[in-house]
């Protein structure tokens, strides 16, 4: 009873408290059996933010958004949409929509039964199904497949009924299961930009879980990358770019990935040694550097910039093997002491001939320093 | 360079023949061809001969029959054996035919069928999406009771349904049919709806649909095939049993299969090999009729539901 009371207290004290969060997650853990699949999570996603839940396949992302959705029964700890304490509520009754990656239409409904069968389940008047419907049919362009059954429309078009389901719900969150995976590459990024051109129109709040880096960094405020169900890093899209919280995160985001140097920091964290070579690490933004016998130097391919003369202390000496032309620039990869492959990217008018000496200049204040041991940024 | 690699051909084969164009032909007559045809020949008449004996003895008269000619056609056609079959012919307590044996056939097999079906139907949907603390050993269980040979269970059962009053009636017979179903119908759906997608059913969950409205809204309506096989297996099997119906029915109750049985092995005078031959097939429409009638969908459900999952 004692116990009770507080709960309910500490409930009142919360609601007044967290009026600007749209969902919390406080100290989630999942576990089946004795495999923990998702650890000791805790995230804070503000009113209207977009979310991204990015990570490589049985991170636990999607479980996470299970979760959220109430598919899933939690292990331990709490779950908050709308500064209410949801971890127990059936997932209708947390004010969400959800859209799924293989769109998980009704197949014997028509596109209307499908839009209408959570507000009938919920027992809304028919004019107001009605308005609704036609709201979300004007917003996603659906008005004249509304009759239609899925199985007689594209691939485009399931995933807009499926969003258009989510939406007539007129809910404040939007959970999104891998929602483009299934889509092909053109249609995929037209209907990136719609989702973003839905968000910025309705402002819902959305957690958008993804594998795919580019939908990540093109619709999140704040991405979270997430490995073994742990949030690696949970910060803005350039900021993850640019500053990667670890080894994997830097690693994992990128494409080409980040060139990783193994050397080690000397004079007291003021350059970093690589064989025979030594890079001056002035200007270098982040924490203390130290002296670090095992350290890793991360660079971006377009944080690297060929030129044909050597600069003590900025340049690494490499030979050019093959470079791969993609469109807008260029891709060169060289191979520098010790046989280590590295790739940078040039303008394509640039064209390298296999077997050059060049030498490649760091730009160190967008370099990222990792500890070997720690795999943690420096 | 890659036009060289194209051009080299044999000329031989460029200049002689004619340069092969559109279907590759195939030869008619090969002989793969006629091994296979005259075996599949000769396996459909081996299977067709007992029917086309049975169907032209029934229509022979008893004088015809006893030239011993078994193979030939009726003389003259008579429908009398089919008609002595059905209302007249006498097992060893009464001499009103199989349409009693038929009427008590179809008041067991309608409510087994479909009281065995809901419920295996409703057990598989719950095994698959509602899983609960157990539910694996539950289904293990269920499935372990398939493999326990009847004539164990048919003692137990005898007493079962004595102590509940249903001995010897309808309602006993159904009973156990309905429960014997379980096992196979419970397996059939499983699976099948373990091979819809998991999504479909969540997302009919976050539409606020509980365990009944997903169950006749979602997974029904995509589960005609998986029932239609269930249906089948279920008319057949409950309308063919022997067993079950000799063991737990009285005279009066006797499905059709142990009427039947009375009315070829009951011995008084000339043993009338029209009559038994009409009663036979009489028995055994009922299930063929259910094969004609929705064999594709058979064979599609059995594709879609037991392979899978």
């Amino acid at each position: 009873m004692n116990s009770l009371n507080q709960t309910a207290t500490q409930a009142a004290a919360e609601t007044t408290a967290v009026q600007t969060h749209s969902i919390q997650v406080k100290e989630l853990t999942l576990s089946f059996g004795s495999v923990s699949v998702l650890k000791n999570m805790n995230i804070d996603v503000a009113e209207g933010e977009f979310i991204v839940l990015l990570g490589p396949s049985g991170c636990g992302k999607s479980t996470l958004l299970n979760c959220l959705a109430g598919l899933l029964d939690i292990t331990d700890g709490e779950i908050w949409i709308k500064g209410k304490n949801v971890t127990w509520a059936e997932p209708s009754e947390r004010g969400i929509g959800m859209v799924f990656q293989s769109y998980a239409l009704y197949p014997q409904m028509t596109v209307r039964g499908n839009l209408s069968f959570g507000l009938k389940n919920a027992r809304m008047p028919k004019d107001e199904i009605e308005k609704r419907i036609a709201r979300a049919a004007e917003i996603l362009q659906i008005e004249a497949l509304l009759d239609r059954k899925p199985a007689a429309l594209s691939g485009g078009q399931r995933q807009r009924v499926a969003i258009g389901r989510a939406l007539v719900r007129d809910v404040d969150v939007f959970l999104f299961d891998e929602p483009l995976s299934n889509l092909d590459a053109k249609l995929r990024s037209e209907l990136r930009v719609e989702i973003k051109r839905l968000h910025s129109r309705l402002n819902n709040t959305m957690v958008y879980v993804t594998h795919d880096q580019i939908e990540a960094l093109t619709l999140a405020d704040r991405i979270a990358v997430m490995r073994g169900g742990i949030i690696q890093q949970l910060a803005a899209p350039q900021e993850i770019y640019n500053r990667p919280s670890n080894l994997f995160v830097a690693g994992f985001i990128g494409s080409p990935s980040m060139n990783f140097l193994h050397g080690a920091t000397i004079e007291g964290g003021g350059a970093f040694q690589f064989g025979r070579t030594r890079v001056n690490l002035a200007g270098y933004e982040g924490g203390a550097v130290l002296d670090r016998p095992r350290a890793i130097l991360g660079l971006r391919p377009e944080h690297l910039h060929i030129q044909d003369h050597a600069e003590p202390g900025l340049t690494i000496p490499a030979v050019v093997e093959i470079d791969e032309p993609m469109g807008a620039d260029s891709l060169v990869w060289l191979e520098a002491e010790g046989g280590l492959k590295m790739s940078v990217r040039v303008p394509v008018e640039r064209r390298m001939a296999a077997g050059t000496e060049v030498h490649l200049k760091v730009d160190i204040p967008k370099a990222s320093i990792f500890d070997t041991g720690t795999e943690q940024r420096v | 360079m890659v036009d060289a690699a194209i051009i080299i051909t044999p000329p031989s084969v460029a200049v002689s023949a004619v340069q092969p164009r559109g279907a590759k032909p195939k030869a008619r007559f090969s002989g793969s061809n006629i091994m296979l045809y005259g075996t599949l020949f000769v396996v459909s008449v081996y299977y067709l001969l007992p029917l086309w004996v049975m169907v032209m003895t029934s229509l022979k008269g008893m004088p015809e029959i006893r030239m011993g000619n078994i193979f030939a056609p009726p003389v003259e056609i008579t429908f009398q054996p089919w008609v002595k079959a059905w209302s007249e012919a006498c097992t060893g307590l009464n001499c009103d035919g199989l349409s009693r044996g038929f009427w008590n056939s179809v008041w067991i097999t309608v409510p087994s069928v479909i009281i065995s079906i809901i419920v295996a139907s409703v057990n598989g949907y719950a095994l698959v999406n509602w899983r609960f603390k157990g539910s694996e050993v539950f289904f293990t269980i269920l499935i372990f009771g398939s493999f326990i040979p009847y004539q164990i269970m048919l003692y137990p059962i005898v007493i079962l349904l004595r102590e509940l009053g249903i001995y010897g009636t309808l309602y006993g017979l159904i009973l156990v049919h309905t429960i014997f179903g379980m096992p196979i119908l419970t397996l059939l759906f499983r699976n099948y709806f373990s091979s819809l997608p998991e999504e479909l059913f969540k997302a009919a969950r976050v539409d606020g649909a509980g365990f009944w409205r997903i169950y006749f809204q979602i997974m029904v309506p995509m589960s005609l095939p998986i029932f239609v096989v269930a249906l089948i297996l279920q008319i057949t099997g409950i309308w063919n049993d022997f067993l079950f119906g000799v063991v737990f029915t009285k005279p009066e109750t006797y499905p059709m299969t142990v009427q039947l049985n009375n009315i070829v092995n009951s011995v008084q005078g000339v043993k009338e090999y029209n009559v038994n031959m009409a009663a036979t097939l009489l028995t055994g429409l009922v299930p063929l009729i259910i094969y004609f009638v929705s064999g594709k969908l058979f064979v599609r459900g059995i594709a879609a539901g037991a392979v899978k999952g």
